[in-house]
């Protein structure tokens, strides 16, 4: 009896209306979570990790290139995720969770592959190099445009989350099949390449330096996918009573 | 602490281009795209506000 | 299983109605294929290393060809629609239909291949791997591939929209078909690469057609 209670006070987060005053009540808060963490993510990156011996300052852009990887990772599993619990359960918000993490998802893959060809051409002296990590991680980015694309392509908001959600069950099939085929590929190719997490000595600052700026990275990931769900929202409830009744749709200043 | 001036800092040990470039993306991105996001919301707003302020005229 | 077999009888019969389909990608192949060593010129040892990058490309794309028309002319006229209300379970007439694209668009690469990898100057034992690896290949491309029509079906600017979806997807058959081929010309045996190429298979005829399926429900819907 308290259980089914309790269930039924989760589904209530799960439908737009509630979840849209929710939403707009957390998004401040991972905000200032994410400012606090980039200052002293950015403080360690810049003053507290010391210049290392074989790199140089040039190491210092993995403090941003690996959280991208991370981040670009973890967004799409959780986006699949959200697509997964969409269809089994049918639920509306879930779709749109999806479509608001999938941008963000194509930016930190971008990012991942932007800082790892900076990185790449003072290191390996090339901007490109066919590693098993910067190979899938062009891939994974490929997925996401795949994923956003196809979502743009079709007019029917319903048909469009479901659609998207096949295809991100899909890559998220296929994405540890594509690493491991690109590693693969890569060692039979090249040999073992230098990698970007293969610090021998991987000091204890640096490590707390990637895991804040990890931590600053997830809490805006999180603040940006919120803000755009609102909007989302906005745009496909557009003609129900609930928006019509929102204190900003009356105009009247809160 | 690592730098002796503001000019070392800057110069990155001889990586400025590299390590200025990640940075510098990483920031005009992770801003622009919260902008974004804030703008589509107004947006729509601005067009529901518009099609309430229309239904209150043309019934009163 | 009668009506898998009706189903691909049925599609076999509309491709021999419509050879120039199914002749298009065949020339499509044979074209591609050809038109590498004009461009890259005609030294026999750079060729004999190139091959199977070019093959495997050219077959991932000569695939592609076809497959915005795999459901599109039964959406058209409604047969698909029949077919969802059949008794019989829809997974199993997809699975009819993938087939038949197989027979129609990635047998005859298979056949055609060695042909062309003579161009390459491959040697015999090469051309076996070529063809046993495509064999296990092709199926896996028409699989996935069935996946990107059926969620691209009646969707604006399907085709582009349908290869941005499917052809990252057909990463790793392309690494394990064109690395079997090059693990045999370096001397290292391709077993490894084809038995995993097979694993590769063996998943997407389990998960494939249920996919498909699902897509095309919500495209009916």
């Amino acid at each position: 009896m308290n259980n089914s209670h309790k269930i039924i006070h989760w589904f209530k987060y799960a439908s737009p209306q509630s979840f849209y005053p929710l939403a707009g009540k957390l998004i401040p808060w991972f905000w200032a979570l994410a400012a606090v963490f980039a200052g002293i993510g950015l403080w360690i990156t810049f003053f507290a990790a010391p210049t290392d011996a074989q790199q140089g300052e040039g190491y210092r852009i993995i403090f941003i290139h690996v959280p991208a990887a991370w981040m670009s990772m973890f967004i799409y599993m959780v986006m699949a995720a959200w697509a997964g619990l969409g269809l089994a359960l049918n639920t509306r918000l879930s779709g749109m969770m999806a479509q608001a993490l999938a941008p963000t998802g194509a930016i930190m893959a971008f990012l991942s592959l932007w800082t790892g060809a900076l990185w790449g051409k003072p290191m390996w002296g090339a901007w490109w190099v066919w590693d098993a990590r910067l190979t899938s991680a062009l891939i994974l980015f490929f997925l996401y445009i795949g994923f956003i694309a196809l979502q743009a392509a079709i007019d029917d908001p319903r048909r469009a989350d479901k659609a998207g959600a096949i295809l991100a069950l899909v890559g998220v099939v296929n994405v540890p099949i594509i690493y491991f085929s690109v590693k693969w590929w890569n060692t039979l190719h090249q040999g073992a390449s230098v990698s970007l997490m293969k610090a021998p000595t991987m000091a204890a600052t640096m490590l707390w330096g990637m895991l804040i700026m990890s931590l600053a990275f997830w809490m805006y990931s999180i603040a940006v996918a919120l803000t755009r769900v609102r909007a989302i929202i906005l745009e496909r409830e557009a003609h129900t009573e609930w928006v019509k009744e929102l204190a900003e749709v009356k105009g009247v200043t809160p | 602490m690592n730098w002796e001036s503001p000019a070392a800092f800057f110069a990155m040990g001889g990586y400025a281009l590299y390590v200025w470039g990640s940075f510098g993306a990483c920031a005009i991105l992770l801003i622009m795209e919260p902008m974004l996001a804030v703008k589509r919301r107004t947006s729509i707003l601005r067009s529901l506000r518009r099609e309430r302020l229309a239904e209150t005229l043309e019934n009163p | 299983m009668s009506a898998i077999i009706a189903i691909i009888r049925r599609d076999l019969l509309l491709a021999m109605r419509r050879k120039s389909e199914v002749l298009t990608a065949l020339f499509f192949f044979i074209i591609v294929v050809s038109l590498f060593p004009l461009g890259i010129g005609p030294e026999t040892a750079l060729l004999r290393k190139i091959a199977p990058g070019i093959l495997w490309v050219a077959a991932l794309l000569a695939t592609m060809l076809g497959l915005s028309r795999l459901f599109a002319p039964d959406h058209a006229d409604g047969t698909l629609e029949q077919m969802v209300l059949s008794p019989t379970p829809l997974g199993l007439l997809i699975t009819g239909k993938i087939v038949a694209h197989w027979l129609t668009t990635g047998l005859p690469l298979v056949l055609l291949a060695p042909v062309l990898g003579i161009q390459f100057d491959l040697d015999t034992g090469a051309l076996g791997i070529l063809v046993i690896a495509l064999l296990l290949g092709t199926p896996l491309l028409s699989l996935i591939g069935a996946i990107g029509a059926a969620l691209t079906l009646g969707v604006r600017g399907g085709g582009v929209l349908l290869s941005l979806l499917v052809l990252p997807l057909y990463v790793p058959t392309l690494i394990f078909g064109a690395g079997a081929m090059e693990a045999h010309i370096a001397g290292l045996g391709a077993g490894g690469h084809l038995s995993l190429l097979a694993a590769l298979l063996a998943l997407a005829v389990f998960f494939a057609p249920w996919a498909t399926t699902a897509a095309l429900r919500i495209a009916l819907e």
